[in-house]
């Protein structure tokens, strides 16, 4: 059988990096061909030139027998090649219908949009590939496993047959990732081809056909789910062995770090988005916090550290109401904060990695005499941390920026970690970074709780929550609607909470765990 | 202890230079040390061949030469150029011819004469100074100060009322004194839009732009009332008490006077207060990226409303410099625009003291030298405000220089910027 996509000898450079180097690709009809690589890799950089963003240096892109020049993505769709990209390319307050028309609108009586004909054509679509979505809903109206459907019928609607999904997940509940496994599987069936760009290997061995792992910009080999395990994608991954999984002691909570009794913030639009939450977190455990991104965790780690006013309610830290306290208050009471979104608000890019290490601290001794900044003593300690944490950084006067992902973080974590703290504020610690990052992140953290630190511990990837916790609360619409002990919860049922079904529902077995769990520990 | 000192003497260097380039990458100091003033020399370089080239096409001898042949109209426009471009620099810098005979000589009128256009240029340079370093200092701190023209003038309404209003003071307290009115009244400019940011969200270039009219008007209306000179009918403040006037060095008709001494010595002190103390950790923190300043604990309104009135005062003393220097007196529309060239200027001197210093240094000369390129060359004076505008175009637009000279330029996907060598390939 001919493939219907091949790429010969892709290569692509950069100033100063080779992208991709040769990369050989073929995909078969009706295959699910996973893309694996850390980031850097070269996933993004090859799917940019299949679809036309970019220009490869050398290599050829031969569709269906024949080689085509794809210079934007007009020629890509033209010849059957459509993309789903991590972020949608929506417009919230459209229809789904407009939204799929958009670029390709059917026209009547002249200059008029024919919607009628075009709702026709997305219920067939959607029928036909159990793409379940209502053409008359508003974008904004529905959920992000949603949207992302109307992105899938967007291309099929323009009768493209070769699919890339770059990172579909990342923004799903697992039951949705499985909604969309289903709806992928569909497709294939139906000759559809999919190329799955990922970076999760619990994924690929789930719903792929083939997998073709990428490093540093090279092919390092293909193969099969049933060929491969997680171990195996990882050494390949990564290029050398990782241990998967971090072992973990059971935790030996004493006292009361952190309390928070109903609180509530309200987010930019002044909305509610923490809703009268009430927890607490002990020296020495992780408490997690789960749920689908924008359900109030955001919200709940800065009014936390300090970065959002709060309403109603009360936070203590070591028993000082810290509730609407400035940063640096809480800081210096011994709270750190690895923040969410590490390039905006955890480092200052342009600053030298020395700066960046010292970015709380600067204004005491030793890095501050009187109001002189002391240069050799930030430099100094600079060093030492680089060293301790193996920032791969070419100085410690290297603009933060020039630094890869991995990297950034771990500017932020030596920081962080390298003053005494008593309270460890962790939201999505390992958003973005490759396996092994987070493995060495993970470790510092069980690290940090064995030291005696309370963490709370805030990530979307359910499988971080769960290798990590001690116990689990799970946020939906602002609520904790459930806090469990780790051991007392499997991750379908975190799944389902997540996914906002009544706690009774789900928890039964577990619910005396449940209930008894603010108190027990 | 001496070990350490010995291991930051090594990093003083390397340290600057990160600070001038926040971003770009070489193996070595030099490397480094080029890339980030290559761009502003190549700019200023093209600049002045797309000056000689406006220079040769406006020229009427160069056409008359054409009619004779393309030939002879090379010969010709390479005759005006030399001629332009040598009254330029003769005008700036000073003849060296003149200077060494001078020097021979031994006669100190014609020693005088010789050095006065250098001195020219360092007293035009003086105000550049101060205006560019108010402009950068608000760059640093994320913030766009377009007030630069209002605070220098309330700085001269302020010094100049100093230097006439307070009689019998010993020059040694005057003149602090009206340096620190000047200051003063450049900072409360700076001030009201700084505050008015910082608590309403009141955008500061709307706000600088509308504290310009007031200030502007506000001068009019003290020169034509309160401030007026007594016995005058022009809209001119007294002339100031001579105590509070700014030393010259030499005898006339050299005006070079303390001034730029002093605007090196404040371009000093704004290095180490970015650079050197917490504070100004502060506001880059603040400028490069207010969330995670506010992350680390940094009062972003405080941040604000002090880099606000620095840079207001550090315009003010633009103004002061001008009335108690060189004109001693306060008229309408003393300053020819100070204010918004400066704000190039600090762009040109990619906001740095040093460079800031460097650019304000090439403007002072170009205009002194152009004075003597229209009466030697008779090439109109606008001819240098053209090329200074080339200069900034491709200053602010760095990708034009990049493909001239072929520096491999930020391209791809890290928005990184790391310009490495040039000429290569």
């Amino acid at each position: 059988m001919e493939p219907v996509l091949e790429l010969r000898g892709i290569t692509k450079r950069f100033p100063g990096v080779l992208a991709n180097d040769q990369i050989d690709l073929d995909l078969y009809e009706g295959e699910i061909h996973a893309l694996l690589g850390e980031n850097g890799a070269g996933k993004t950089t090859l799917m940019n030139i299949l679809y036309g963003l970019y220009d490869p240096d050398e290599g050829e892109i031969i569709v269906r027998g024949t080689e085509v020049d794809i210079q934007d993505p007009g020629d890509a769709i033209d010849v059957g090649i459509g993309m789903v990209h991590q972020h949608f390319m929506l417009i919230p307050v459209f229809t789904v219908t407009e939204n799929v028309m958009l670029g390709e609108e059917t026209l009547q009586y002249g200059d008029f949009l024919d919607r009628s004909s075009a709702s026709k054509r997305i219920k067939e679509i959607s029928e036909q590939y159990g793409l379940e979505v209502d053409p008359d809903a508003h974008v904004e109206d529905i959920p992000v496993g949603v949207q992302q459907r109307v992105e899938i019928i967007k291309l099929l609607y323009r009768q493209a047959d070769i699919l890339i999904l770059d990172e579909p997940t990342a923004v799903l509940t697992p039951q949705e990732a499985d909604e969309l496994f289903k709806i992928m599987h569909s497709l294939t069936e139906q000759g559809k081809s999919i190329i799955f760009i990922t970076h999760k290997l619990r994924e690929v061995l789930d719903v792929a056909d083939r997998i073709t792992v990428l490093r540093g910009g090279k092919v390092v080999g293909t193969t099969t789910p049933k060929d491969a395990d997680k171990n195996k994608l990882a050494e390949m991954m990564v290029g050398r062995a990782v241990q998967l999984g971090v072992d973990i002691e059971p935790a030996k909570p004493e006292d009361i770090v952190l309390e928070v009794q109903n609180l509530v913030v309200a987010n930019e639009r002044n909305q509610v988005a923490v809703d009268e939450i009430t927890f607490e977190v002990r020296e020495g455990e992780i408490f997690g916090v789960a749920g689908v991104q924008g359900n109030g965790q955001t919200e709940l780690v800065e009014a936390v550290t300090g970065l959002r006013d709060v309403i109603d309610g009360s936070i203590h830290l070591l028993g000082e109401d810290i509730a609407n306290a400035d940063p640096r208050t809480i800081t210096e009471l011994g709270a750190a904060h690895v923040p969410e979104d590490r390039q905006r608000d955890g480092l200052i890019l342009a600053f030298p990695v020395a700066d960046n290490l010292v970015l709380n601290t600067y204004y005491q001794p030793p890095y501050t005499r009187g109001v002189v900044l002391q240069q050799d003593a930030i430099i100094e300690t600079a060093r030492e941390r680089i060293e301790e944490f193996d920032i791969r950084t070419p100085s410690a006067l290297t603009p933060t920026s020039s630094l890869s992902g991995g990297n950034q973080q771990k500017v932020i974590v030596a920081r962080e970690f390298s003053r005494p703290i008593k309270l460890l504020v962790a939201s999505q610690p390992t958003r973005g970074l490759d396996v092994g990052s987070i493995e060495y992140i993970h470790k510092r953290i069980v690290e940090k709780r064995d030291e005696g630190t309370a963490v709370l511990l805030v990530s979307p990837e359910l499988d971080e929550i769960m290798e990590l916790s001690d116990r689990i609360a799970v946020m939906y619409r602002g609520k904790i609607v459930a806090i469990v002990p780790r051991q007392e919860v499997t991750k379908e049922q975190i799944g389902l909470l997540m996914a906002g079904v009544s706690p009774e529902d789900v928890l039964e077995s577990a619910s005396e765990g449940s209930k008894k769990t603010p108190k027990d520990s | 202890m001496s070990d350490k000192e010995n291991n930051n003497k090594q990093d003083a260097g390397k340290v600057l230079i990160e600070e001038l380039t926040a971003g770009p990458e070489g193996d070595s100091f030099w490397e480094r040390a080029w890339n980030s003033v290559s761009i502003p020399l190549l700019a200023i370089f093209s600049g002045l061949v797309l000056g000689s080239i406006l220079i040769a096409v406006t020229s009427e001898s160069v056409w008359t030469a054409w009619a004779q042949s393309p030939w002879e109209a090379i010969k010709a426009a390479f005759m005006e150029v030399r001629i332009a471009y040598g009254a330029l620099f003769s005008g700036s810098l000073g003849s060296p011819r003149e200077i060494i005979s001078a020097i021979q000589e031994g006669d100190p009128d014609q020693i005088r004469r010789a050095f006065n256009p250098i001195l020219e240029s360092l007293t035009a340079s003086t105000p550049f100074i101060f205006a560019s370093l108010a402009v950068a200092l608000g760059f640093r701190s994320g913030l766009f100060n377009i007030g630069a023209e209002g605070q220098l003038f309330v700085g001269a309404i302020f010094s100049v009322f100093v230097g006439y209003s307070l009689v019998g003071l010993p020059a040694i307290i005057h003149i602090p004194l009206a340096l620190l009115a000047g200051a003063l009244g450049g900072a409360i400019w700076g001030f009201i839009p700084g505050w008015l940011k910082a608590k309403t969200g009141g955008h500061e270039v709307i706000n600088t732009i509308m504290m310009n009219y007031i200030a502007f008007r506000l001068s009019d209306w003290l020169l034509s009332g309160p401030m007026q000179r007594p016995e005058s009918f022009n809209p001119v403040s007294p002339t100031i008490m001579d105590s509070a006037k700014l030393p010259k060095l030499f005898g006339p008709p050299i005006r070079f006077h303390i001034g730029f001494f002093i605007a090196l010595g404040v371009a000093w002190l704004v290095w180490w207060l970015l650079f050197r103390t917490r504070w100004g950790f502060d506001l880059r923190s603040v400028g490069s990226n207010p969330h995670a300043a506010r992350y680390a604990g940094m009062s972003i309104v405080g941040s604000t409303v002090a880099a606000m009135s620095i840079s207001g005062a550090l315009a003010g003393l633009a103004g002061t410099n001008e009335v108690l220097g060189l004109n001693h007196f306060l008229a309408m529309a003393f300053s020819s625009g100070y204010g918004f060239d400066s704000i190039a200027l600090a762009l040109l001197g990619k906001s740095h003291p040093l460079g800031v210093v460097l650019a304000s240094l090439l403007f002072g000369t170009l205009r002194t030298g152009a004075l003597r390129m229209q009466v030697t060359a008779q090439i109109p004076i606008d001819i240098i405000t053209v090329i200074q505008a080339f200069i900034l175009v491709f200053i602010a637009a760095p990708a034009i220089i990049r493909t001239i000279f072929r520096i491999r330029g930020a391209e791809g996907p890290e928005e990184a910027i790391t310009i490495r060598g040039w000429g290569g390939e």
